[in-house]
């Protein structure tokens, strides 16, 4: 699942800087390799690539951006590919990052697509997908776990009464999104308001 | 005109795109919802199915929505849903990412940031329910997320290793 990453070919690589404008073309290149290596969450080798192998930003620069496809809603690593392609090339740069990100992940899972619709009946397969959905779901609930952690430790806040209300609302009461989320984000946004 | 697939998929994921705080997997309990329960598109262990795959495959986690869309409609389905998907928030990141180092600071950058946190953890934890009733469909499988949960937050295991676990328990037939 480890791709090569394209090395950077230049050793005059110059530092991060909010001058410097890497071409298009190595931009592209760039997220080509981050898609194919991104097993387990393509933001990881987001960046080793662009922070420890190009250079083209420091780590600072790196968590701010992060931080902002983070908070964006969609998805995080979509955004991030868009923001930093924005910031390095306009529009084309944007589209480029996102064309380099999605194209090879996309079509390889056409592919698992068309053989599941074909094979996904057969008694072996399907026990073998259910083995690992099981699996899947287990780190899911580890992922909610190491979030929850920091949330919920702090002192007396509204944060967890949120996510609670959030998590009963879709995964108990199946309320469609939209509902959740319409009620839910003003109030907790006003909520932070007061204490930020 | 509501009943060509193909808008439904696209009425389903444009409005997912927009409110999916805290990435891909926060959107599953409505694509959940609404594949299996509303539109009937697949059963609970289908859609189990598709987030495994998503999983296992190289790139971003929101490569499910391509796998419902082929399920549902083909290629034209899997076109239309990923583009739906991610046309609303990449034109949205693209216009924040002009402005937003400009508010640096500013009060109600701060509160937003700080008020979405909980909503995303939230719907997140909803989607770990929803996949693991989906997939542990008995006890043999819930030990293997309960152990998988175990393992993930004891060890730094890359999680290649747990799905190959999972599969190999998978094709002995436990699960």
């Amino acid at each position: 699942m480890v791709a090569a990453m394209p090395d950077s070919p230049a050793p005059s690589e110059p530092a991060a800087s909010q001058s410097f404008r890497p071409p298009l073309a190595a931009l592209f290149r760039a997220f080509l390799g981050v898609s194919l290596s991104g097993f387990g969450g393509a933001l990881p080798w987001a960046r080793r690539m662009i922070v420890e192998r190009k250079r083209w930003m420091t780590t600072e620069e790196f968590n701010e951006t992060f931080a902002l496809s983070q908070f964006l809603p969609g998805p995080n690593t979509v955004n991030f590919a868009v923001v930093f392609g924005a910031r390095f090339g306009g529009a084309a740069g944007a589209v480029l990052a996102f064309l380099g990100l999605m194209v090879p992940p996309l079509t390889i899972v056409t592919g698992l697509a068309f053989l599941y619709e074909r094979y996904g009946d057969i008694a072996t397969l399907s026990h073998v997908l259910a083995g690992v959905a099981a699996a899947a779901a287990g780190l899911m609930v580890t992922l909610v776990l190491k979030m929850a952690g920091p949330l919920f430790l702090k002192r007396w806040n509204s944060a967890p009464v949120v996510a609670i209300l959030a998590f009963i609302g879709v995964a108990v009461m199946h309320y469609p999104l939209p509902y959740v989320f319409l009620v839910l984000a003003p109030v907790s946004v006003a909520l932070a308001w007061f204490r930020v | 005109m509501n009943d060509n697939p193909l808008w439904s998929l696209f009425s389903l994921f444009v409005v997912l795109s927009l409110l999916s705080v805290g990435g891909a997997n926060a959107a599953i309990p409505e694509m959940h919802r609404v594949a299996v329960d509303v539109m009937g598109w697949m059963s609970d262990s289908q859609f189990a199915d598709m987030f495994a795959i998503a999983q296992m495959s190289p790139g971003p986690n929101v490569i499910i929505v391509a796998l419902i869309g082929f399920h549902v409609a083909g290629l034209a389905g899997a076109g239309v849903a990923i583009a739906a998907m991610c046309g609303p928030t990449c034109v949205l990141a693209f216009a924040v990412s002009r402005t937003w180092d400009r508010f640096k600071g500013a009060r109600w950058r701060m509160a937003l940031q700080a008020g979405l946190v909980p909503v995303s953890l939230g719907l997140i934890g909803a989607s770990a329910f929803v996949l693991a009733r989906a997939a542990d469909h008995n006890g043999y499988a819930f030990l293997i997320t309960a152990a998988t949960v175990a393992v993930a937050l004891a060890t730094r295991i890359n999680p290649l290793w747990v799905f190959l676990a999972g599969a190999g328990l998978g094709y002995a037939g436990l699960v």
